[in-house]
């Protein structure tokens, strides 16, 4: 499934993202400490988080995720928005908690 | 070809938080131009991005030398920081000693060295109490 469909289907939030909207998800990891997930997130997977600021476009970028998924209702930062449209990094944002979003995200793929 | 290397330098701000993780971004966007396979990738970004953010968060930032051969891809991150008093301990997964504020924003988890470790095929940290201190990771690109 890709991108595009989960945010259809989950109704979720689409603060950035363009052509990336098109890639596959293949699974995910829940985690808000940045070093667990360079280390645990894999290509692909949908990236679910509480963390908003700045520093996860950088981590998005490195381990390849197919997206961020700000759950809870957090907003990011400005200036993290800019970065990830310069980074080509899709935010999305939705009032689910983690479990839930995992929950429906694995059911969906 | 065995001699032909591609080095990169970067400057890293140790006050700007903000743009840390730019050098990482920016040799992975070279290693993939080069045709290098994710695998190996992966492990250079991860390890990199560890240290680099070290640097920035714990060392007031430094250099990054960035050398890449055919076999294989050499980083070296040095700084002027307070230096490292046990590595041992540095090396421990849990041991941080992050300030709140950065541990609020998602650093901290005591994660970052031991990741350096199970990433790169070779890493050698070496330090000095008021000098500073060196991170060279080197990943090897099978044949
Ligand atoms: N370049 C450095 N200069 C000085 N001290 C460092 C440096 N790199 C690491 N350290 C010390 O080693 C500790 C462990 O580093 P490590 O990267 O494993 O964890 P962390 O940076 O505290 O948290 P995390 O990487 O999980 O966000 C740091 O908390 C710090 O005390
Ligand atoms: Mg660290």
């Amino acid at each position: 499934m890709t991108v595009k469909e989960v945010v259809k289907a989950l109704n979720l939030e689409c603060l950035t993202g363009g052509e990336e909207l098109d890639r596959e998800v293949n699974g995910g990891y829940c985690g808000d400490l940045l070093s667990w997930v360079m280390s645990k997130a894999q290509s692909g997977n949908a990236w679910i988080t509480i963390m908003s600021n700045i520093n996860i476009v950088a981590v998005a970028v490195l381990t390849d995720v197919s997206c961020i998924i700000l759950c809870e209702d957090v907003t990011p930062e400005e200036d993290c928005i800019q970065k990830a449209e310069e980074q080509g990094v899709v935010i999305l944002k939705s009032s689910m908690s983690a479990f839930e979003l995992a929950n429906k995200i694995g059911n969906l793929i | 070809m065995t001699d032909e290397i591609l080095s990169l330098n970067y400057q890293v701000n140790g006050s700007d938080l903000q743009s840390a993780g730019v050098a990482s971004s920016d040799v992975k966007k070279v290693l993939r131009k080069l045709g290098v396979s994710p695998e190996i990738i992966r492990k250079v970004a991860i390890s990199m991005y560890e240290a680099e953010i070290n640097m920035v968060i714990h060392a007031n930032g430094g250099t990054i030398d960035v050398s890449i051969s055919p076999e294989q891809i050499k980083v070296v991150l040095a700084d002027n920081g307070p230096g490292i008093a046990n590595i041992d301990l540095a090396m421990k997964e849990g041991y941080s000693t992050a300030p709140q504020t950065i541990r609020e924003m998602g650093f901290g988890a005591g994660m970052g060295l031991p990741n350096i470790k199970k990433y790169a095929d070779i890493m050698n940290i070496t330090s000095e109490l008021g000098k500073g201190t060196t991170v060279e990771i080197i990943v090897n690109i099978p044949q």
